[in-house]
């Protein structure tokens, strides 16, 4: 292990957090919140001298840089970036247990939008900012922002890749154009100028700038902390339809937004991954909008909800604008199966991922051939492109890794004695990033009943469902810190 | 800049370090996805695998936009046909083609037209003329032109009975008496840039910038005896001794060739009629005996495999042979060979290169690009030939009062006719040409660089 590089690595990322804490802080010091101000004043202070420490710790560290100590890296660096990152809500008194202040930071960067907060409109502007731009932040992830903005101490080594690799959600992630930082550069660009839009829609809906752009924030990363105690409920029914729209804008995968812009239009529309993620939005609207009937008043309006609820489950995104605990059974039933499938990979959303489930349903397809013709020799094909047998291990691999994971956190949190229900949906919810589940954590409810055990355990399923199980799983193997 | 390099083999892998570390946006095609993984873990390129010759692997690969194609792939055909297609698709492209089989090699002029090439490479002949330069000079073991010739970088290992061993870079005149500068020494791996207390030791490789009328002189002060090789022996009957052995032929050299298949054999003595083909194995040390290995004036070894070589150099050496020249194909990590007596080195990827690269740099800044670059010192450092034009900065200034950036050496001015080896007070002018010495991490693209 080059403890060193890595050293020098989770210092930079805990640098580009402090400075991304400098805006909170400014928002704290206008609205004459002294006390808040002065947390993230301290945390800066804290962040800062750490990152200093690490980078100081790390000179002069060899260059040399494998997958294992790329995807360790990618671990450590966001418990790190995370432990650090509750500091301003310990600080500030917001929520002054540790934990649960750990768990809110986690539930921003990881894009979840689980909280253990019961009402969040008392609370300062600047956290609430600080809040909604940990979403943003991890969205897109702080390490591909280091790679667009450093050469993050590579020059030209393909290492960078496995740290893409490590954070770029999807089974089959690969570069763009030739350049890392140019690859790296182009998704920021992207995800800054859909915000930036995001917010301009709202903006045009009367929405006050403060909580358009942590609206923008929370819809952009998928993540899902509101600014209100009624999540989107209590906005206009333009302002809602907007946020439906840019949820499943940002569950789409970026490169197809890339092949928009170097006008590859045939490409996109070909997309198989797409075409599934969009059959799944629209067949789940229709079957919920039939399931509801005369739930609602009009028919607009039913759709309007179940529209925004199905963006906002299979994004992951995690806001609400009704209580859909109180929604039929199988209508609940098709946001549970929502959950699990998730956005797109390359997208900003969690979850398993349409494209890993449909390499997953292509195997499949061809095991039950291969049973019925045992001679057929059959390549898995996506895009029309063949998918070598690597990538078909690595995501069966996946699969078995994300079942043992939600049964064994099932198992682990069923202690606190809450509901099948509860528990299930809300280790769901965690580990796919979403945010509410049903019933005890339903949209109206939140995770402050579980306990420290529980929410720790929940705050490991957070971290691996965004870094997609292996960078956290392999912290705990014996075989990566041992030497060779 | 975008380039395309097709065929991930030795040759592309080598490319792709040497690029990838100037900062171009690479791709590579090739159809293996093993190499493919390999590079694209170990270098910031993008891969892409498939069939090069194909317009739609080529499309993908962004043929579109790109500025460079270089087909480095196995065959012949494949690179030729490769060209033609990516240019077809982008006549802006400039494409660069590695063309070996010795059947084409009347016609490349020809063929550069029909397939649009912009240029061809041949390591094997490249390989070919290093090593009949060196036979042309025994006593050194690598040599480099620079100003159509007239000035060169010669690489010397001092062994315990040279006269320069423990005489400080001062003192060396008095010696070698003529003016020559030594502008690296390789030292157990490290490449050193002396200053004139710098003490010469033995097992150095030094690398000595001389006019090429002085070389003769050079050798004989410093006590090398240089017979011209009369009769050479040949290992391996591949395309690099096929070269070889017609251009040594052609000037009245004796050549032996000893080749293992019989069926090569054959061909070899119905196109090399000059030449004396031998079936059998060259690592026998029977066979080599019998052809007269202990009085024959020079070894060359190029069969297709790089330890055989060595093997057969070492031997040869034990034998006494004068001049030993060995071709390392694949072989890297050239330090671990340092210790061994192999006599000269060459390497057929690192002489393609040096070439491609020379041409990339060209591409980059059409005026003002270095007319040569050799790397020397196993890489460690570049010499580089320039035009001294109208933007260059501090003409006609003495060399003392420039302040030239950290391990950057002047080390020889081409004044028309005369070349001056320069000292603090040399200066030099527009139409002269300057040869830059500097280590490989430094970057100089153009003579302006040179300067703080």
């Amino acid at each position: 292990m080059n403890y060193k590089m890595m050293g020098r690595f989770c210092g930079r990322i805990l640098l580009v957090e402090g400075v991304f804490m400098v805006p909170a802080m400014l928002i704290s010091l206008f609205g004459r919140e002294f006390a808040s101000a002065r947390a993230f004043l301290w945390s800066i202070g804290i962040i800062l001298l750490l990152a200093w420490l690490l980078m100081w710790f790390g000179r002069g560290s060899k260059k040399k840089f494998y997958a294992k100590e790329g995807l360790a890296c990618v671990g450590i660096s966001w418990v790190v970036m995370s432990l650090l990152g509750c500091l301003p809500f310990c600080i500030s008194g917001a929520i002054p247990n540790f934990v649960d202040a750990f768990f809110e930071i986690v539930s921003g960067f990881t894009t979840t939008g689980a909280s253990i907060l019961p009402a969040v409109e008392g609370l300062p502007r600047g956290i609430l900012y600080w809040r909604s731009f940990s979403h943003w932040l991890g969205g897109m992830g702080v390490l591909v922002f280091l790679l667009a903005i450093t050469s993050a101490g590579g020059g030209d080594n393909g290492f960078t890749m496995h740290l893409l690799r490590a954070e770029s959600p999807g089974p089959n992630v690969g570069k763009l154009v030739p350049k890392m930082r140019k690859t790296a550069g182009i998704l920021y660009l992207l995800y800054i100028v859909l915000t930036v839009l995001n917010t301009v829609f709202l903006l045009c809906g009367d929405m006050s700038l403060f909580e358009s752009v942590c609206t923008a924030f929370g819809t952009a990363g998928t993540g899902g902390f509101g600014v209100r105690n009624d999540s989107i409920a209590g906005y206009s029914p333009y302002i809602q339809n907007v946020c439906t729209v840019f949820m499943l804008l940002f569950g789409v995968n970026f490169s197809c937004f890339y092949m928009l812009l170097i006008r590859q239009f045939k490409a996109v529309l070909k997309d198989e991954e797409l075409r599934l993620y969009l059959g799944i939005v629209a067949g789940s609207v229709v079957l919920i909008v039939l399931n509801l009937k005369d739930f609602y008043g009009t028919l607009g309006e039913t759709i309007r909800h179940a529209a925004f609820q199905v963006a906002s489950i299979v994004t992951t995104t995690g806001f609400a604008t009704t209580d859909f605990d109180l929604w039929p059974g199988f209508s609940k039933a098709i946001l549970l199966c929502l959950m699990v499938v998730g956005a797109s990979a390359g997208s900003t959303g969690g979850g398993f991922k349409c494209g890993r489930l449909l390499l997953v349903l292509k195997s499949l397809r061809r095991s039950v051939r291969k049973v019925v013709n045992p001679q057929k020799v059959e390549v898995v094909r996506m895009n029309g492109n063949p998918i070598s047998e690597k990538v078909l291990q690595n995501t069966n691999a996946y699969l078995a890794a994300y079942v043992i994971i939600t049964g064994v956190s099932f198992l682990l949190i069923s202690i606190d004695g809450f509901s099948i229900t509860t528990n299930i949906s809300a280790v769901l919810a965690c580990f796919n990033n979403i945010g509410p589940g049903f019933e005890m954590v339903g949209p109206a409810c939140n995770f402050s009943s579980y306990s420290i055990f529980s929410k720790l355990v929940l705050i490991m399923d957070m971290l691996a469902g965004r870094l997609e199980i292996f960078p956290i799983l392999i912290l705990f193997s014996r075989t990566t810190w041992r030497h060779r | 800049m975008k380039i395309i390099i097709a065929g991930d083999g030795k040759m592309g892998a080598t490319l792709t370090r040497q690029l990838s570390a100037e900062g171009d946006d690479l791709t590579l095609i090739d159809a293996n996805p093993e190499v493919l993984e390999s590079s694209e873990e170990r270098y910031d390129v993008l891969v892409v695998q498939g069939n090069c010759a194909s317009m739609d692997v080529l499309k993908q690969a962004g043929v579109k936009e790109a500025d460079l194609l270089i087909a480095m792939a196995g065959a012949d055909e494949i690179n030729l046909l490769c060209c033609m297609t990516a240019h077809s698709m982008n006549p802006r492209l400039h494409t660069i083609a590695r063309v070996r089989n010795p059947e084409y090699m009347n016609q490349i002029y020809a063929m550069r037209g029909m397939f649009a090439l912009s240029m061809s490479v041949n390591p094997e002949k490249q390989v070919a003329e290093e090593a009949a330069r060196l036979l042309r000079y025994p006593g050194f073991l690598k040599r480099d032109t620079f100003a159509r010739g007239k000035v060169e970088i010669v690489e010397l290992r001092l062994d315990e009975k040279s006269k320069l061993c423990n005489v400080a870079l001062n003192d060396m005149n008095s010696i070698v008496k003529c003016k020559i500068l030594v502008c690296a020494v390789l030292r157990k791996g490290n490449a050193v840039a002396p200053d004139g207390d710098f003490v010469l030791r033995e097992g150095d490789r030094i690398f000595v910038t001389a006019p090429a009328d002085t070389l003769t002189l050079l050798l004989k002060n410093l006590g090398i005896i240089t017979r011209k090789a009369k009769r050479v022996i040949l290992c391996g009957g591949g395309r690099v001794s096929y070269y070889l052995a017609r251009q040594l032929v052609s000037s009245g050299v004796g050549v032996q060739l000893i080749e293992r298949d019989e069926e090569r054999c054959n061909h070899l003595a119905a196109i090399l009629p000059g030449a004396c083909i031998i079936h059998g194995d060259a690592s026998s040390q029977f066979l080599l005996e019998s052809k007269g290995i202990s009085d024959c004036d020079a070894l060359v070894t190029m069969t297709g495999l790089d330890e055989l070589n060595v093997v057969i150099s070492l031997y040869g050496t034990n034998c006494g042979v004068p001049q030993v020249i060995t071709k390392l194909g694949r072989m890297d990590n050239t330090d671990m060979l340092d210790n061994l007596a192999l006599g000269s080195v060459i390497s057929p990827r690192e002489l393609c290169c040096n070439t491609i690269v020379r041409y990339v740099r060209a591409m980059k800044n059409q005026t003002g690009a270095a007319l040569t670059v050799h790397t020397i010192a196993d890489g460690h450092m570049e010499a580089m030939e320039f035009l001294v034009d109208e933007n260059t900065r501090h003409c006609g200034e003495p060399l003392k009062e420039l302040r030239l950036k950290k391990g950057v050496l002047v080390v020889c001015i081409s004044k028309g006719p005369r070349q001056e080896i320069p000292g603090g007070d040399s200066r030099f002018e527009r139409g002269d040409t300057l040869i830059i010495v500097t280590d490989r991490e430094r970057g100089i693209y153009q003579l302006n660089d040179i300067f703080e």
